[in-house]
């Protein structure tokens, strides 16, 4: 699906970004990176997604990709459905217009999301979550087999995170592949099947995520301190993440 | 906006009702409605019906009601002057909207890129040198093409060219070329050669004849043709660099395409009428207010309002005192009080207040 062998990335030369870092992402699998600010997460993800092509090592894609970028700032009122539209862009000749197959195609990506009904709203009165939904609805339409989203739940609410962590699980039940980055563990702890963690430019840690989410592990990575937290809920076993912000 | 986000199916060339009976056909008819008006007034007047019936008999058999001068008059002297500002018109419209595209800001016009400026250089210089029309056209479209490779040249960063260097490098360029302007009228002659350049600065279709109509007509045909092709492209092109080239949109060379179809329509225009400012800025707006921002019905739409709003003005500027009103002048004095109202009641729907 995707294959990253190897590869590093510097602004100039030996100033390395990040270095010797591969993965391979399977069909069904979500791959979450972690890692403070600045330590390259975008800019890996960038490469992965082919936009940025890294100084070291090789990207394979076997198809097509959807790219979901953190921010989006459009200058002009697009609707809604104008937005997941321009996902076809790959399915569309260069001189020609979107057919009927692209306008079902479309339609059909926003219904899964759940936005039919917010189509014809122009795309910049949306909220911070739905603007999220239409743009992850414009990398369906495209048809690409893999996502790749950076940040997709960071300037969102508690509703709206548990909106579009559940889409993206549910996603990839349905066969996609997922990488994205993420700030927050509990994110990558509820989805992520594998993770990424990027303590140094040289230190890239890839494992399952019940494996490397661990308390020792993302104390270290993020220098703040963290519980896990195990308890018992309607009779099953729960665990949630807490940074302890009041330590040092 | 709320007029073309009312449809409930999808159908192929979305928008609402409005916008396909608009383009279909309430502006085409529009425009010529437009132009048969502006052959039939002016000092020696012809009824409308009878400018139709004599523009019919170019093409059938038809028995002649009118006098010889009137079909003079409205073939001979006033066809090549409204059909002029009607490719100049639209051209300069739809040229105003590609960029406000491209360059992702709805304040930019066709002066942005220095074309504008470097055509004015290339015909000031013919003017300066006596030099006759063909020289003229000549000159200002081969300096109005020089100025787009300045820029090109100045803004290249690691072979791709980014939208602030772009945006730089014209500023640069136009200014540079204004300069030199200044320089040709400061050396001018100032009693045969000085009003000559001033005159033509300040935008004209005066002179117009048809051979004038072949060098604006070539790239308003060309260049606007290939920018119709590439309309639906230029919503993702508007999108930003990264997000297009995400989408699978080669975002260089399609927005290399539309820049040089720009910079020839630009170039062809001011080859024939001199600087005609604010038409590329105001109509595109008015466009967008009107049917919303996707390209693929803003430019049409754009197109054909561009070629009736300056046909209008032209027509104002020839008829409104004994002597010609110099048409940048008309189109400031009206485009910038209107621009302004628009702008106002609108609150600039139609794009994102950045």
């Amino acid at each position: 699906m995707l294959e990253l062998t190897d590869i590093g990335f510097a602004y100039s030369a030996h100033n390395w970004l990040f270095r010797h870092v591969s993965l391979c992402l399977n069909a069904s699998e979500i791959i979450a990176i972690l890692g403070p600010n600045g330590r390259g997460k975008s800019t890996l993800l960038r490469c992965a997604a082919g936009l940025l092509i890294p100084r070291e090592g090789s990207v394979r894609q076997a198809n097509s990709i959807g790219y979901v970028p953190q921010s989006n700032q459009v200058s002009f009122a697009y609707s809604a459905f104008e937005m997941v539209l321009m996902g076809r862009a790959r399915q569309i000749g260069l001189f020609a217009a979107p057919r009927q197959r692209d306008y079902d195609s479309a339609q059909q990506a926003l219904e899964r999301v759940g936005l039919a009904h917010l189509a014809e709203r122009p795309f910049f009165h949306l909220s911070g979550g739905e603007q999220q939904l239409v743009l992850i609805a414009r990398a369906l339409a495209s048809e690409s087999k893999v996502l790749i989203l950076d940040e997709p739940a960071a300037a969102l609410d508690l509703h709206n995170q548990k909106r579009v962590l559940r889409l993206l699980r549910a996603l990839a039940h349905q066969g996609l592949s997922i990488l994205l980055t993420t700030h927050h563990p509990q994110h990558a702890q509820f989805l992520a099947n594998r993770v990424l963690l990027m303590y140094g430019s040289e230190d890239c840690r890839i494992g399952l995520a019940d494996a490397l989410l661990t308390e020792a592990n993302l104390s270290a990575l993020y220098g703040v301190r963290l519980r896990i937290l195990t308890f018992e809920e309607g009779g099953t076993m729960r665990q949630t993440l807490a940074p302890m912000y009041a330590d040092d | 906006m709320s007029v073309l986000l009312t449809g409930e199916q999808r159908k192929p060339f979305s928008g609402s009702q409005t916008a396909r009976w608009l383009l279909a056909g309430g502006l085409p008819l529009m425009v010529v409605a437009v132009g048969i008006a502006a052959l039939g007034i002016g000092r020696y007047s012809v009824p409308p019906e009878q400018v139709y019936r004599i523009l019919l008999a170019t093409v059938l058999p038809i028995e002649p009601t009118w006098s010889e001068t009137d079909a003079r008059v409205v073939i001979l002297l006033r066809g090549p002057r409204v059909i002029l500002s009607m490719l100049v018109g639209g051209g300069l419209a739809l040229s105003g909207a590609v960029l406000q595209g491209v360059f992702r800001n709805p304040l930019v016009g066709p002066q942005i890129l220095g074309v504008s400026s470097g055509a004015a250089f290339g015909g000031a210089l013919a003017i300066l040198f006596g030099l006759g029309w063909v020289f003229l056209v000549g000159s200002a479209l081969a300096c109005g093409i020089l100025a787009l490779v300045i820029v090109y040249a100045m803004s290249l960063v690691d072979g791709r060219t980014p939208i602030l260097m772009l945006v730089l490098a014209g500023v640069v360029t136009s200014a540079f070329f204004t300069a030199l302007v200044s320089v040709l009228t400061y050396v001018a002659d100032p009693y045969s050669r000085l009003p000559a350049i001033v005159f033509w600065l300040m935008g004209s279709l005066a002179t117009a004849t048809y051979p004038r109509v072949v060098p604006a007509a070539l790239p308003v045909l060309i260049g606007g043709g290939l920018i119709l092709l590439l309309r639906w492209r230029l919503n993702i092109l508007s999108l930003g660099e990264e997000e297009a080239a995400a989408l699978g949109v080669r975002v260089q060379p399609l927005r290399w395409l539309l820049l040089v179809a720009v910079a020839a329509i630009v170039a062809g225009a001011v080859a024939v009428s001199g600087v005609v400012g604010w038409v590329g800025l105001v109509v595109p707006h008015l466009a967008r207010m009107w049917v919303g921002p996707d390209h693929r019905v803003l430019l049409p739409v754009t197109l054909l309002l561009g070629a009736a709003y300056l046909t209008i003005i032209d027509t104002l500027a020839r008829s409104l005192t004994p002597a010609e009103i110099p048409l940048g002048i008309l189109t400031a004095l009206v485009g910038a009080p209107v621009f302004f109202v628009l702008l106002r009641r609108t609150r600039g729907r139609g794009w994102v207040d950045a």
